[in-house]
Formats: C-alpha cells, sequence, structure tokens
C-alpha cells in the first residue's frame, strides 16, 4: 500500500467522522428542542419566579411576544439553530450570562475532577483486573470480582453519601463540601486546597467507571492466558510478573481502552449526581439547577457540549485501541 | 534415513557436529557404557481432577504409560493419532501442565529425576518448545520486542539481548528489518523463522516440536523438517509430535508410536519399510500401511 492511498484513507475516515459528529449535533438539538417545546416548562414562569402572581396576563403576553413564544415551535428552532451557528447560544436565566461562558466557567471547574475520576478508574480498573484474572479462582480473584459486582450495582449518589459520612463526618479527612474552603476569593485557593476538596469527588465519580473496566480486563486477561503466544512464552521460562507485564497487559488493554473513552457520557452523567452529593460547582451541578429552575437555554447548551465530548471520548477510543493493538490499523485503513 | 540404537556412540559434541553421526555403531558387547539420555521418560501417566455438577469430583486420565527417550543429536517422532496424549507429554516435558492436572511415573533430564516445577525451570534453557503456527507470536509487540525478551529470558543483559535479537534472526536467514515488523507483517515462512530463532534461542538442549507440519505445503513442510534435523545435527535432541508419520519418517532417528495414551512400540524409523512385518505392534504396522504409498490399507486393529 502506497503511502499517497494511506492518507487519502486517513482523510476519507476523518471526513466521514466529521459528517456523523455534524448529523449527531443536529439530531441531539433537534431532539431536544422537541422535547422543551412539548413539555410543560413555561420559559416566562421560570423568569419571573415567585412573582407570576404579580403579573398581569397583558404584561405576560407582552414578554410572550417579545421572546417570539407565539410563534410556532419550527419557526422558533429555526432562528434559535440560526443562532446556535455562529456560536450564540443565548443567555442563562439563573446565571444572567451567555450560555457559552457559564458552560465554559463550569467545565473547566469539572475538567479536573473529571480528569482525575478518569484516570482513577481506568489505571486502578485495569491494573485489578489484571490482577484478577492472572490469580484466577483464588481468594484475590473472588475478593475483587465481588467488589466490582457490588460497586457495579452501587447508585453513585448512595456511594459518595457513605464517603462523606466516613471521610468527611467521622473521620474529618476531607471537607464536606464544595471546589474551596468556604469564605475564601476564587484567587486565593492554594493547589493543596483544590486537590483536597477533589479527592471524595472524584473517588465517588470514579466509582461509576471501575467495575466494568476491571470485569472486561478480567476476562481479556484470561482469554489472553489461555493463549498460544503466552504458552509460547512460558515456554521460553516466562514467569507471572513478567507475563503479565510484556505479554499480557498490551493484548488485554483493547477492551479497557474502548471501555475507558466509551465511559466518557457516563461520566458525565455520574457527575450530576456526585457534584449534587458534593455541592461541587462544576457542569454537572449547573445542569442540576438548569433542570430545576427550568433554564431552558443552558439546558439545551449543556445537551449540545455533552454529545460533543462523548462523541470525542469514543473517537479518542477508537485511535487509541487502534494504536494498541496493532493489528486493528490494517483494518480501518 | 539412519538410525541409531540406544547403545550407539557417545553423544556428538554440541558444537562441532555439523553433519548426521551415521557411523553405525558395532553393536558390541554390553559393556559399552550406555550413551547418557537426554530426557527419559518412564511410565508417565497424567490425570486430570475435574468438578462435574457440583462437587462431584470425577478423574479423568489423558496419559496413561508412556515411555520414550531422547539423545543428544537424534530426532525422536512421537506419532499417534489425535488425541493419544502426544501434546499432554510434551506440555509434561516443559513443565506446563495445568495446575488440576496429576502425573505419576518418572521423568529424567540427563539421569537425575525432575519434578514438575525442576522441569519448569529448565524451560527455556534446557529444553524448548518449538511451535509452528504463526498464533504463537505476541500480535502486539514486534519480533525485535519479542526475540530480545527471549534472550534476556535466556539471561542476556539489556544490551547483550539486542545483539542477539539481530544475531538470531541472521542465522535464520531473515534480515534486520524483520526485527520492527510486527507477526501480522510475516509471511508464513518468515514467521516459522522467527518462532525457530526465539525457540533456539536460550540455546536449549532438546527441542520440543508439537504438531509443526500439518496444513503446510510440501515446500514448507520440507523446510521445517530440514531445519529440525538441522537442529538435531548441531547437537540438541530433538522430540517431534505429529500425528503424520509420513512427514516424521523424512527425518527421525526413532519412532516412539502412541495410541490411547500408552506407547505401544519404540522402534528405528528403518523399520517402516516394505510391509511393516519388521514392526512389532499391529498398531504400528496399521499405521504404516493406511499412508498412501502404502495402499492406504486400513485394517481393523
Amino acid at each position: 500500500m502506497g503511502l499517497l492511498s494511506r492518507d487519502r484513507g486517513r482523510l476519507r475516515t476523518a471526513g466521514l467522522r466529521a459528517v456523523r459528529l455534524v448529523s449527531l449535533l443536529v439530531a441531539v438539538a433537534a431532539g431536544c428542542f422537541a422535547l422543551m417545546a412539548g413539555s410543560p416548562v413555561d420559559p416566562v414562569e421560570a423568569y419571573v419566579g415567585a412573582d407570576t402572581a404579580a403579573i398581569g396576563s397583558e404584561q405576560r403576553a407582552q414578554i410572550e411576544e417579545r421572546w417570539g413564544l407565539d410563534e410556532p415551535p419550527l419557526e422558533r428552532f429555526g432562528v434559535w439553530a440560526g443562532h446556535v451557528v455562529t456560536g450564540d447560544l443565548g443567555t442563562s436565566q439563573v446565571f444572567g450570562q451567555p450560555v457559552t461562558e457559564v458552560i465554559a466557567d463550569r467545565f473547566a471547574a469539572s475538567l479536573s475532577l473529571l480528569a482525575l475520576a478518569w484516570l482513577l478508574s481506568g489505571v486502578l480498573g485495569f491494573t485489578l483486573g489484571l490482577l484478577a484474572g492472572a490469580t484466577r479462582g483464588r481468594l484475590l480473584d473472588r475478593v475483587l470480582t465481588w467488589w466490582a459486582y457490588t460497586l457495579a450495582s452501587a447508585p453513585t449518589f448512595w456511594v459518595g453519601l457513605l464517603l462523606l459520612y466516613v471521610f468527611s463526618v467521622s473521620l474529618q479527612w476531607t471537607p464536606v463540601c464544595c471546589a474551596a474552603p468556604l469564605g475564601t476569593l476564587p484567587g486565593e485557593v492554594s493547589l493543596l486546597d483544590r486537590v483536597h476538596h477533589l479527592v471524595l469527588p472524584a473517588l465517588t465519580l470514579s466509582v461509576v467507571g471501575i467495575s466494568p473496566v476491571l470485569l472486561h480486563t478480567r476476562q481479556a486477561t484470561l482469554e489472553v492466558l489461555a493463549s498460544d503466544h503466552v504458552a509460547f512464552a512460558r515456554a521460553q521460562g516466562e514467569r507471572l510478573p513478567g507475563l503479565l507485564l510484556h505479554r499480557v497487559a498490551r493484548n488485554a488493554a483493547g477492551p479497557a481502552l474502548m471501555l475507558q473513552f466509551a465511559s466518557v457520557g457516563e461520566l458525565l452523567g455520574g457527575s450530576v449526581l456526585a457534584e449534587q452529593v458534593f455541592t461541587y460547582p462544576g457542569l454537572g451541578e449547573a445542569t442540576t439547577t438548569a433542570a430545576l429552575r427550568q433554564d431552558v437555554p443552558l439546558l439545551l447548551g449543556i445537551a449540545l457540549t455533552t454529545a460533543l465530548v462523548v462523541f470525542v471520548g469514543n473517537a479518542l477510543g477508537d485511535l487509541a485501541h487502534r494504536v494498541a493493538v496493532p493489528r486493528t490499523r490494517e483494518v480501518a485503513a | 534415513m539412519t538410525s541409531y540404537a540406544d547403545t550407539a556412540a557417545p553423544a556428538p559434541p554440541a558444537v562441532t557436529g555439523t553433519t548426521r553421526q551415521s557411523a553405525p555403531s558395532p553393536v558390541d558387547g554390553s559393556d559399552a557404557p550406555a550413551r547418557e539420555a537426554l530426557l527419559q521418560v518412564e511410565d508417565l501417566e497424567i490425570s486430570f481432577e475435574q468438578y462435574d455438577r457440583g462437587l462431584r469430583r470425577r478423574t479423568v486420565t489423558a496419559v496413561r504409560g508412556m515411555s520414550l527417550a531422547v539423545h543428544p543429536g537424534e530426532v525422536v517422532a512421537m506419532v499417534g493419532a489425535s488425541g493419544a496424549g502426544k501434546s499432554l507429554l510434551g506440555h509434561a516435558v516443559l513443565g506446563m501442565l495445568p495446575p488440576n492436572a496429576r502425573e505419576s511415573g518418572r521423568v529424567l533430564w540427563r539421569g537425575t529425576p525432575v519434578g514438575p516445577a525442576a522441569r519448569r525451570r529448565l524451560a527455556g534453557t534446557g529444553t524448548a518448545l518449538l511451535p509452528q503456527s504463526l498464533t504463537h507470536l505476541d500480535p502486539t509487540a514486534t519480533v525485535g520486542a519479542q526475540l530480545r525478551r527471549a534472550a534476556r529470558l535466556a539471561g542476556a543483559d539489556r544490551r547483550t539481548a539486542r545483539v542477539r535479537a539481530a544475531a538470531a534472526l541472521r542465522e535464520q536467514g531473515l534480515a534486520e528489518d524483520v526485527l520492527r515488523r510486527h507477526p501480522h507483517e510475516l509471511s508464513g515462512g518468515m514467521g516459522r523463522r522467527v518462532l525457530t530463532a526465539i525457540a533456539l534461542m536460550g540455546d536449549p538442549a532438546l527441542v520440543v516440536a508439537d504438531e509443526p507440519t500439518p496444513g503446510l505445503a510440501p515446500a514448507s513442510v520440507a523446510a521445517v523438517l530440514d531445519r529440525l534435523a538441522g537442529i538435531a545435527r548441531a547437537g540438541s535432541g530433538v522430540l517431534l509430535i505429529t500425528h503424520e508419520l509420513d512427514a516424521a519418517l523424512e527425518v527421525a532417528d526413532r519412532v516412539v508410536v502412541v495410541r490411547e495414551g500408552r506407547t505401544v512400540e519404540t522402534t528405528d524409523a528403518g523399520a517402516f519399510t516394505g510391509d511393516g512385518l519388521r514392526l512389532a505392534h499391529p498398531y504400528s504396522r496399521a499405521l504404516w500401511r493406511a499412508l498412501p504409498g502404502n495402499d492406504f490399507e486400513v485394517t481393523a486393529c
């Protein structure tokens, strides 16, 4: 295969990806808008808040007209979508800021939490999965598998509350809430403080990802350990620690990588609950606030952002899998 | 086709032996010291403990009494139908039986009895497995990485491992750029050479070749058998495990016929000739007569 045709193949794959991304975003935008239009959410009521009773029907009609709420949904969608294409997602009613700004701020705050939880669940899940597979049927394997099943069936918010009770309330090792000590200004928070506030939410959030990675890695490890090339390595005198490191780890990494990147969506979903439990001011907490206070522009913006992040996660997973397992390289070209 | 009996001349030295020792030993008195066998297996029995439904335990005996001996510089072919327990014996020799296996009988290495753990320690330097299917190469690692790892396992340090990896490839007639390739970028023939290079890395005294020929084109079969003969010429013992009698006879000095977990006959390869009347056991004769060149005759036995 020539270099040129390989490059062309890559270009085509990238083009296909872009088309897929655009169609996904269009579908998400249309779907979410339809849901919002069909829902009993009343933007005027959400905007005015508790004073709804104080404004008359005349004033109300004026607001509706000004916002274009009396027009048919399809037309409203057209206007909104036209603004979205130019990068204007509207203004958040709750925060009184442009939606893009709110999302950027909150996402930046969530990023450290998400990244830490993601790394924690990936590294822990993979290592423990390898260990469980290597000690199949023995005590360690049984304990790890049992633990993974327990975690898989435990809801995030419940695990969060439990950790909060043990480490923050009983042992008082970690703070009870928030991303920084109460009453400090954003400028004067030290890195240590930040990490201190991050540990427990990250741990809670990583729980979502550990067990699938652990269980799949364990299965992959068992398969690799039963393969011909491991038998050959053993015949060369290779023993267990070396066997795992040199012959098994990379072969078993495929499913773990795919899962890990595909779980970005679950991670975002989990962050909604985890951030609520720990009152961590991230994107997840903003989502809850937006939903509870019927902030339609912010909700739509978050839906689009989440779709984008999940798509990028999946694409990266594909890429990482192909790098780790070279056989799949040829197939894709 | 040459053969020597157990009482043949002493082992050829490992390095100088470039030509097959074909001088027939004078069958003189029993006072000539018997050549020490590399590997001797005596009445080996292998069984597996399995759990049936629930906790009922069941013992399955797969090998019921196998005996054989391999001397330096000779090719011993173990021939028998699939499921006769040939490969299990090969795994037992390398100390690679699964944990639920039980064995009895004796295995001797250069005259000393060796248990499974001791055999496991011998694997790689004393004994080596020589597989032929490319699934025995790690699909995610380059040929170079696998060769270097084999060299490290054979006791080389990081730097010499690099040198030995390249040298091992050259010895098998492969160019150095093969080092950077992954197994899926190798042809079948190249892959088998790489496997040979890895297997011989630890300079093993005994090479166990497990079913090396099935499914190969005649030219490839000849190449594989040639390589096995070459290993024996260089002074190592070769245990060739196969169900293809005709291929085995091309290179084997002696043939061990196994059936349903038992050795039924150990004979010189030269005994497989004519009507097979020099073969002692009816099963060996049946195997011989069933070959294409011998009328495909199938007798019930």
